[in-house]
């Protein structure tokens, strides 16, 4: 059942070919079997996966079922799902097990998709390679000794790896299209408002944006069917009428302005990305669009304008983890201020002290004025690039990241250089538009994304373009071998 | 030297909505500890605040009601510190840009005269949970039940000069609140409380001395005491040649002192920033127009409208208007007895003392409106009589039956047959040849006074039932022929 798409599942299951109940106990075995090697999941919820597609199943016979009823899939373990733990990674969360389910997760539930297991990530979604776990780095199944990006890396190697056909993202800076650009997956993030943010254990609340990551564009439009919508949980959902995603993805690409900004193509780009993403510009060209050049001229104002806004809404976001009510408490406190320190100094990572020391730093007397205010009119700055921008062109085009997925432990004692992997997809939260990852090639077997970003609430777009892209070329087709070891004969087609 | 005083008030008002600020818990008093949660409230990890409402009309009602500038933008910021009562380990404030600016507040004072307060803003927040230290044997409970419970904090210019200016602006604070309904008012349990700052300065400057902050005050008496002690407490040690220290003090109302909560030096940094998950509020002139136009009559008005249509005076209708429930009492009384004098005399009177000395409110008071009011009837009538009418309201204070039960079961009614009288003042003049000679023999102008101890004669004789003036009418008349 590997690789099969989310679409081919759905087929199978109205078919009868198999049932859920079948190919969620598969799932669940192929995890158990395999995953080792990535560590792609914190948890498999077997009971409660198992109970799910049973339901599916009825369903299924009744004929009341969606197309995704009965169709397994994975969350980030950042989302918070009714009676199975909920980690975010962390050691504070270890032994959290939220008593409700977040907004997207039950959509996906009504829908009657079946949840098989809470996926690896960044400890609270810190970080670009998901070495930042409590749970152990990720493995890319393209090469075991890359990273698979982060921080939804757990998810995207797990359906990278045909564990699960579809898995849930969010996206703070980039953690669903970078990681999808490293493991040769479709991941959108939808525009800011879109997707509730109810239940999702929240990093930078002005940011973060939940989106799913799939094989091709298809499976993300259907999953991102289900997961879109006003929530009246959530100020910051926003009420607008969710269209079909699907709707869109046949119509042609005659006509299409795609702006190349000219500050994604600088130095600190890998010239051999750069390739695949020119010859991926020029195929969109092929298929009717106009280029055009522009320029983001903020565009590298965003690293440090994101790294004070993040990190301060983190460290307020944060402060609810105490050790009071629930999760990691230390242990034997003395009195409440050893309670405190010692709860969030041993139950902490440290990619996630160092932000909420940033964070509380930035926002404290005296400096809120010089870091925080200033950081959010470049934010202001940002948001007026990219609408000068989409008034001359209706996509934007680029590199998702600077390079292809770089080795394990490469990057971890220079937390600054890690912090410039995210240079290209900062921009598109900063200014809460929808952009999002498809496969364009490899660079020594490491797969490499194109960026298609948009305008607000123009997902449909996106995937329409992602979608036509993916109908004449073949890289979002490409398996990494079974055994994980590095691919070096995928670079055809480049 | 001569010490000038100056206080400023920070008054927390808990509005009256059904739910919370941010969720949509019930707001009770006195349920189970934890019971009236959300997870948002529990500062569950992924929960989301959902601003209420109703507590933004609250708001721009009080706003409009103090003549204030309502704010169409306003802003939820953060404050951050840690506290095991507070979940979040924020409270959910506002901070650059407050729902209400500027705005005022006409005082009056002991001379008669009126002040008007500055009113600086008046912000929305969530209030914190509790810390239970009692029942949980060397550790803390915690209960959540009034976590993210809307406040209203009314900030104040420090415009006040004595205690009592700031227990009358608590008052008229109290009386707009409960007149407009955002609040219930009740201070025993935490509806509105205050925190005063409180300096000194040497008469004439216009520099402000260090302050202290006296924090959660939660009664009249207690604001008054607490910064008269404060007071105290600042003068002799300026006086001793020492310095104020700026800190934050708890007034102990048992010791009836003030003492040092922490000092500045510990003091948290909040850290506040906008709030992400909250949209800013923006409201339009339409919205503020409408609920300026639905205000109700406030207090002022109230007191006016005393004046000029019920005939009271200045000083009457201010006391009777200077809370909602008094005010509202007393025009239920009127409309039964139809009499705004003697009702309001009852009133300021005798339920003024009896709740004095039972220290309750207006709102305890036993004696309903009606029951005052058909009391009242009963003096007009002439069926009791001012000391007859005395008892009878201590029957119904202490709530042993109706108005004219009492009057029946204490023979209460008054005596106004004027046959009786008549017998009863022939008689006690009969018996009472000694004093009879000296009335006679005394001066005219001497002969009022002595009146008062054949009344006195006479009412006994009544067992307190005959009418005094007929008495009155007769003894003169009849003593007077006998010249």
């Amino acid at each position: 059942m590997t690789s099969k798409t989310l679409v081919q599942i759905s087929k199978d299951l109205a078919a009868g070919t198999y049932s859920s109940l079948e190919i969620t106990q598969d799932t669940i075995a192929d995890i158990k079997n395999r995953d080792p090697i990535y560590n792609s999941f914190i948890s498999v919820s077997q009971e409660l996966a198992l109970a799910q597609a049973t339901a599916a199943d009825a369903r299924i016979k009744a004929g009341t079922a969606d197309i995704l009823t009965g169709v397994p899939f994975a969350h980030k373990d950042l989302f918070c799902t009714q009676g199975h733990t909920t980690t975010a990674a962390s050691k504070m969360l270890a032994n959290f097990v939220p008593p409700y389910e977040s907004t997207v997760g039950q959509r996906l539930l009504t829908a009657g998709a079946v949840c098989v297991g809470k996926t690896n990530l960044d400890e609270f979604a810190m970080g670009s390679s998901n070495e930042n776990s409590f749970f152990g780095a990720v493995k890319n199944p393209w090469d075991l000794n890359a990273v698979p990006g982060g921080s939804s890396g757990g998810s995207a190697a797990a359906v990278a790896a045909g564990l699960v056909p579809a898995a849930t993202g969010t996206d703070t800076g980039g953690s669903i299209r970078q990681p999808a650009s490293f493991c040769n997956l479709t991941g959108i993030k939808p525009t800011y408002g879109r997707v509730s943010r109810f239940g999702i254990i929240a990093y930078a609340s002005s940011l973060d944006q939940a989106g799913p990551m799939c094989q091709n564009a298809q499976d993300a439009a259907i999953m991102l069917n289900a997961m879109a919508g006003f929530d009246e949980q959530d100020s910051t959902s926003v009420k607008q009428p969710t269209p079909d995603f699907t709707a869109d993805l046949n119509l042609p690409l005659t006509g299409l302005k795609v702006g190349l900004p000219k500050e994604f193509f600088g130095t600190g780009l890998n010239p051999q990305v750069a390739q695949c993403i020119m010859a991926a510009v020029k195929e969109i060209e092929g298929l009717g669009a106009q280029i055009i050049d522009i320029s983001l001229p903020n565009l590298e104002r965003s690293i440090p304008a994101y790294y004070v806004i993040a990190p301060s809404e983190a460290s307020s976001n944060l402060s609810r983890f105490d050790g009071v009510r629930y999760g990691y408490r230390c242990d034997q406190p003395t009195d409440l201020m050893d309670l405190y320190c010692r709860t969030r100094a041993e139950g902490f990572g440290t990619e996630v002290k160092r932000r909420i020391m940033v964070g509380t730093y930035a926002l404290s007397e005296g400096y809120y004025d010089a870091y925080y205010v200033k950081a959010q009119r470049i934010r202001r700055m940002i948001k007026d690039d990219f609408n000068r921008a989409l008034s001359q062109v209706d996509v934007i085009m680029g590199p998702v990241a600077p390079t292809p997925a770089f080795d394990l432990g490469s990057n971890t004692k220079d937390p600054v250089a890690m912090y410039l992997e995210d240079i290209y997809t900062l921009s598109a939260n900063m200014a809460g538009i929808p952009a999002m990852s498809t496969p364009a090639g490899f660079v020594n077997g490491r797969p490499v994304g194109l960026h298609i970003m948009g305008n607000y609430f123009a997902e449909a777009k996106l995937l329409n373009i992602a979608h036509q892209y993916q109908q004449v070329t073949d890289w979002h087709l490409q398996k990494p071998s079974s055994n994980g070891l590095p691919v070096s004969n995928q670079e055809k087609g480049a | 030297m001569t010490w000038e005083i100056v206080i400023g008030l920070e008054i927390h008002v808990q509005l009256a909505t059904k739910t919370k600020l941010f969720s949509g818990a019930k707001i009770g008093f006195g349920a189970a500890p934890n019971t009236q949660t959300t997870l948002v409230d529990l500062g569950m990890p992924g929960a989301l605040p959902v601003f209420n409402e109703a507590a933004l009309r609250m708001a721009v009602t009080f706003g409009t009601a103090i003549d204030a500038q309502v704010c169409k933008h306003s802003v939820f910021a953060r404050k951050n510190y840690f506290y095991p009562d507070s979940p979040k380990g924020y409270q959910t404030s506002q901070m650059d840009h407050p729902i209400v600016g500027l705005g005022h507040l006409d005082i009056q004072l002991d001379d008669g005269t009126t002040k008007r307060i500055g009113v600086t803003r008046a912000h929305l927040e969530e209030d914190a949970g509790k810390s239970l230290h009692q029942d949980y044997d060397g550790m803390t409970g915690i209960d959540l039940n009034r976590s993210s419970t809307p406040l209203l904090e009314i900030v104040s210019e420090p415009d006040m000069r004595s205690a009592k200016e700031a227990v009358a602006y608590m008052r008229k604070m109290h009386a707009i609140v409960t007149t407009i309904g955002i609040s219930d008012g009740n201070m025993a349990e935490g509806s509105m409380r205050c925190d005063a700052n409180v300096s000194l300065r040497p008469k004439g400057q216009e520099k402000l001395g260090t302050r202290t902050e006296l924090k959660n005050i939660n009664s009249f008496k207690f604001i008054e005491r607490a910064i008269n002690i404060e007071v105290e407490r600042q003068i002799d040690i300026l006086e001793d040649g020492g310095k104020i220290v700026q800190e934050t003090r708890l007034y102990d109302a048992d010791k009836n002192e003030t003492r040092p909560m922490r000092s500045k030096e510990e003091a948290n940094d909040y850290r506040y920033f906008p709030c992400p998950d909250l949209l800013p509020i923006e409201i339009d002139d339409a919205y503020i127009d409408a609920i300026r136009h639905s205000l109700p009559e406030l207090p002022d008005q109230r007191s006016a409208r005393f004046v000029s249509t019920l005939g009271l005076s200045e000083y009457d209708a201010a006391v009777l208007s200077a809370s909602r429930n008094l005010a509202d009492y007393f025009e239920a009384v009127v409309d039964v007895c139809d009499d705004a004098k003697l009702s309001a005399n009852w009133v300021m009177g005798e339920v003024a003392k009896y709740m004095n000395q039972n220290n309750i409110e207006i709102e305890q008071n036993p004696v309903s409106a009606s029951h005052l009011g058909q009391l009242i009837c009963r003096i007009k009538d002439d069926t009791i009589n001012g000391k007859g009418a005395k008892t009878v309201f201590d029957g119904l204070w202490n709530q042993t039956g109706e108005v004219d039960e009492i009057i029946a079961a204490r023979g209460l009614k008054q005596v106004n047959d004027v046959f009786a009288i008549d017998a009863m003042v022939d008689e006690v003049i009969a018996n009472n040849p000694k004093q009879v000679a000296q009335y006679l023999a005394a001066q005219e102008d001497k002969r009022g006074k002595m009146l008062g101890f054949f009344m006195g004669q006479v009412m006994k004789a009544s067992k307190g039932s005959a009418n005094p003036g007929q008495v009155n009418g007769l003894l003169a008349k009849k003593l007077n022929a006998l010249c």
